[in-house]
């Protein structure tokens, strides 16, 4: 083993490893994502009976949906459909409260400013700085593209 | 019917975002960012929106239509008052959702302990 | 002169110490397992009463140290030095249980591989004639490493195939200069090995060229074959590390097919138990030799045992700026006579 270069092992130990059921997890994801999907649909119906309007509906939908997703994670439910549906339930809106309520609550111990506070966007961080970033470049390239019309 | 397509719709997104689990080493967080970054485009560009519309909930409810709404938000305000609403559109039509995150995600982090796992 | 050295890396005792008490305390997953009947103490409760998972851990590792000296009919002020270690940073949960113990320690890190690492210290301190009893002891938490290493407890996060599950549990071992055995006889220190490996959740593949190293030079400097032990069992590298162990220590000449194992894979029912490649932690090899290795060795069922955990060295400083994982192995032959 001395002459094994460390290429040689990662290809080797790439070989050892069983592939991931592409089918059966791209199914559970599918299956689980449609549903919150649903969820939130039968919810911006009901906005919509009533009376709100497409801009509060959708304001609205996004609010219960990230309520769902707290409740359900500080229920320790949330991990378990994590853990079921994969991407199906890390994608949608219900994901992004799992990812700030589960942090959060974890690191409790270590207080309410240095710990939950400041924990709580740990993993949900990112999408606020990229996310609030290029939605501001976008914004302004709108501006120059349109500046001569 | 919009039950259906919403279902589809966002069940497919939820698709390519478990292949991509799958099959590459990026982590959920790598997935979420990149997906948010694809709905920021695809919603700056106008591709998102007839999406949207089509699937409803199905595009919006998916970290894209987060996205979506982000450049939309920022695109409209940058019509309406210029470089001030370039920056303040963007978080403008997404605050709904980030203050309830914010106010939900503590109260329920106070209330609740993360329970033992097997 | 290193008189008591043979070979390029291994130690033969003199006068081997010997191993006069052990006990394993579990949480209540690995108490479901199939070694459930050789552990001390199941835990209904992994909180085990405390505030926190890290206090949890560390009253597992106290009561572990406590049971041990207690089981080798002694008390915590006959005992010269406890050595012991864990995963949690600056290994709070060692130097805490140091604290309530309050007897003279060495604190160790050597992630997973701290059994056999702070077994082999004491040992040749025994050997030495620097102490006469030695405590030897580490301790992990599934939900105090998942925080650290991993993710939140509630993230919805799905786990890899190849990822393992850390063990709840503590494992102690005291050593004494006097005693009836079993015996560590041999001890073949690892080094460190690095095939560029950065995935955190394969560790089995990160560690396995590390288990081969020591494996390889153990068998040259003492003379052994497989065949010369009852059994083979290293730390935590689950069924993929294994797998990689035995294929390697083929092509180099050595059949392990027969007698090697590893106590990831022993301690869960790898396929009821959802653990995905196996366990890992510190108390991985720890609960497994205290519980189900040292008691098979009393009953006779193996008479020469190689013990080897294994270890990864990386932390999440590292891994986030994508530094491989540095393996590790240490392995040490205990004998039921001499």
């Amino acid at each position: 083993m001395d002459n094994l270069t460390n290429k040689e092992y990662q290809e080797y130990a790439k070989k050892k490893v069983p592939k991931p059921n592409y089918l059966k997890n791209s199914i559970r994801a599918f299956f689980v994502g449609g549903t919150i999907c649903l969820i939130g649909q039968i919810i911006r119906n009901g906005l919509f009976r009533f009376g709100f309007d497409e801009k509060a509906v959708a304001t609205g939908t996004a609010i219960i949906m990230v309520f769902l997703g707290s409740l359900l994670t500080g229920l320790g439910i949330y991990d378990k459909i994590g853990k079921f549906g994969g991407a199906g339930a890390t994608i949608p809106i219900t994901g992004f409260a799992n990812s700030i309520v589960a942090s959060a609550m974890e690191y409790k111990r270590e207080g309410y400013i240095f710990g939950v506070a400041a924990r709580m966007f740990t993993i949900a961080g990112p999408v606020l700085v990229y996310g609030i970033g290029s939605s501001i470049v976008v914004g302004i390239l709108y501006l120059i593209f349109t500046a001569g019309r | 019917m919009e039950y259906i397509t919403a279902f589809i719709v966002g069940g497919l997104i939820c698709v390519v975002g478990q292949i991509l689990l799958d099959t590459t080493s990026l982590t959920p967080a790598h997935i979420i960012v990149t997906f948010l970054m694809i709905g920021v485009v695809l919603g700056a560009i106008g591709v998102y929106e007839p999406i949207a519309e089509f699937a409803e909930a199905g595009a919006t409810i998916p970290i894209l239509g987060f996205g979506y709404s982000l450049s939309k938000g920022a695109i409209e305000g940058a019509k309406a008052k210029g470089v001030i609403g370039a920056f303040a559109g963007g978080l403008e039509s997404t605050a709904g959702a980030t203050a309830a995150a914010v106010l939900f995600g503590y109260i329920i982090s106070v209330v609740s302990y993360p329970k033992s796992k097997s | 002169m290193a008189i008591k050295r043979i070979g390029n890396r291994t130690i033969k005792f003199q006068n081997p110490p010997s191993i006069i008490g052990t006990s394993s305390i579990v949480g209540p997953k690995e108490g479901d397992g199939p070694l459930r009947s050789y552990f001390d103490l199941v835990l209904e409760y992994d909180t085990w009463g405390q505030k926190s998972f890290e206090k949890a851990e560390a009253k597992m590792q106290e009561e572990a140290i406590k049971l041990a000296i207690k089981n080798a009919n002694l008390s915590v002020n006959d005992i010269h030095f406890l050595i012991s270690g864990d995963l949690l940073s600056q290994i709070i949960s060692s130097s805490y249980t140091a604290r309530e113990i309050g007897i003279p320690y060495f604190g160790l890190y050597g992630a997973c591989s701290t059994m056999t690492e702070s077994m082999s210290l004491g040992a040749m301190i025994i050997d030495g004639g620097f102490a006469d009893y030695v405590v030897c002891a580490t301790s992990s938490h599934f939900s105090s490493a998942e925080r650290q290493f991993r993710f939140p407890l509630e993230y919805g996060a799905q786990r890899k195939f190849t990822s393992q599950w850390t063990v709840t549990g503590a494992g102690a071992t005291v050593l004494s200069a006097k005693g009836e055995g079993p015996y560590i006889t041999y001890i073949t220190p690892g080094r460190i090995r690095d095939y560029g490996i950065t995935d955190t959740s394969n560790m089995g593949a990160a560690m396995a060229p590390a288990a081969v190293d020591t494996l390889l030079n153990h068998f040259k400097d003492t003379g052994f074959t497989p065949m010369d032990y009852d059994l083979i069992i290293s730390g935590d590298l689950g069924l993929i590390g294994r797998r990689i162990v035995i294929d390697m220590m083929q092509k180099e000449g050595y059949d392990l097919s027969e007698n090697y194992t590893d106590c990831g894979i022993k301690i869960f029912d790898t396929v009821e138990q959802d653990v995905h490649a196996g366990a890992s932690g510190c108390a991985c090899s720890a609960v497994v030799f205290n519980g189900y290795v040292y008691k098979e060795i009393l009953k006779s069922t193996f008479n020469r045992v190689l013990v080897m955990s294994t270890g990864a060295l990386h932390s999440t400083t590292s891994s986030l700026q994508g530094e491989s994982i540095p393996g590790i192995a240490h392995a040490v032959t205990i004998e039921k006579s001499i």
